[in-house]
């Protein structure tokens, strides 16, 4: 008699190098942009724009943790702007709050 | 649509936990900027429960360099950790997508490895913030002085108290997502090694579990930015 398995059958497929380096280089871009934001960090005095490049520089980290890692810049578009538009309520909130601490600082 | 109903449902549950960390993080910065910061004029830098503290003179110590300053050195490596680890992940999902099973054993330990290293790299630095710097913080209290060693939830030698609570608070939620993503990286591990994935026929669980793991990593990002740097 026949013997019946029940492992199916797998078939690996060799790895894709173009997705891979293009992964690699995510991480390479990633890297460099820390190391600008320490640049700043030593180089810089406190104050607004020191932040604004800080907070420009972490959205720019996010955009590709989000987009290529999570993969959802290649994802259909409605989950895409079902993730993006709620985040509009965040922008919010920040700015909202941070203007609320200058006041209570303010009126301290 | 073209997304299967787990991702979609992960991708839901990462938006709350996302407005979460917002929460968290914008509240920072709302007593942050209620709080008088230090001024240049004053003088050199000391640690004063009177204004916010500068980050990078707070978190400068690193292992075996004790008394030597070396501001952010220990969080750069912390967050390099972090964005290895979501690199291997990455690779993980894509040998999941070839469903060749021993390349995401391979990258799937690494990525565990990777996560302990960031854990042990927390645990050293809430000891140290616990345990203070040498030289102890006095506060003014109504004509008494008291010295201040290291931070609890009531007094800390850094500044107000309120920033050793959002220190407590913010890190320690977000390792204790790095905690929850390291016991779900070793558990998809795990059935692989079973071979559950295979005769499922499909690697999509690495896939979801990945996006966790990426999103702990995204988090990280930001409480760098806006707890260490800024």
């Amino acid at each position: 008699m026949a013997h019946h398995s029940e492992e199916p059958q797998i078939t690996v497929l060799p790895p894709d190098k173009e997705k891979i380096k293009k992964l690699w280089r995510v991480a390479l871009i990633m890297a460099i942009v820390t190391g600008i934001e320490f640049i700043f960090a030593f180089t810089l005095e406190a104050g607004h724009l020191k932040t604004s490049i800080f907070v420009a520089l972490t959205i720019v980290k996010a955009g590709y943790i989000v987009g290529e890692f999570m993969h959802l810049r290649h994802e259909v578009k409605v989950l895409y702007y079902s993730i993006l538009i709620p985040m509009v309520f965040v922008v919010w909130f920040l700015v909202a709050m941070i203007y609320e601490g200058l006041s209570i600082l303010g009126a301290k | 649509m073209n997304v299967s109903y787990g991702k979609l449902m992960m991708w839901f549950f990462l938006l709350s936990d996302a407005f979460t960390f917002s929460g968290l993080l914008i509240t920072y910065g709302l007593v942050r900027s209620a709080n008088p910061a230090y001024d240049p004029a004053s003088g050199p830098f000391t640690f004063s429960t009177e204004y916010w503290p500068i980050p990078e003179k707070v978190f400068e110590a690193v292992p075996f360099f004790h008394g030597v300053p070396l501001p952010l050195v220990f969080v750069g490596l912390m967050t390099f950790i972090l964005i290895m680890s979501s690199v291997t992940m990455v690779l993980a999902v894509e040998a999941g997508h070839r469903m060749d099973r021993k390349a995401v054993e391979k990258w799937m330990l690494w990525t565990i490895v990777g996560g302990f290293a960031f854990l042990s790299c927390q645990a050293w630095e809430w000891t140290h913030f616990i345990v203070g710097t040498d030289v102890p913080t006095i506060q003014n209290t109504f004509g008494n002085k008291v010295e201040i060693f290291g931070a609890n939830l009531t007094h800390n030698q850094y500044g107000p108290p309120a920033f050793a609570d959002f220190f407590f608070f913010i890190t320690g939620f977000h390792g204790f997502h790095v905690f929850s993503g390291v016991m779900l990286n070793f558990l998809v591990y795990f059935r692989t090694v079973q071979g559950l994935y295979d005769r499922r026929g499909s690697y999509e669980m690495i896939e979801k579990v990945g996006l966790y793991w990426h999103f702990v990593d995204l988090v990280w990002v930001f409480v760098f930015t806006f707890f260490y740097l800024v």
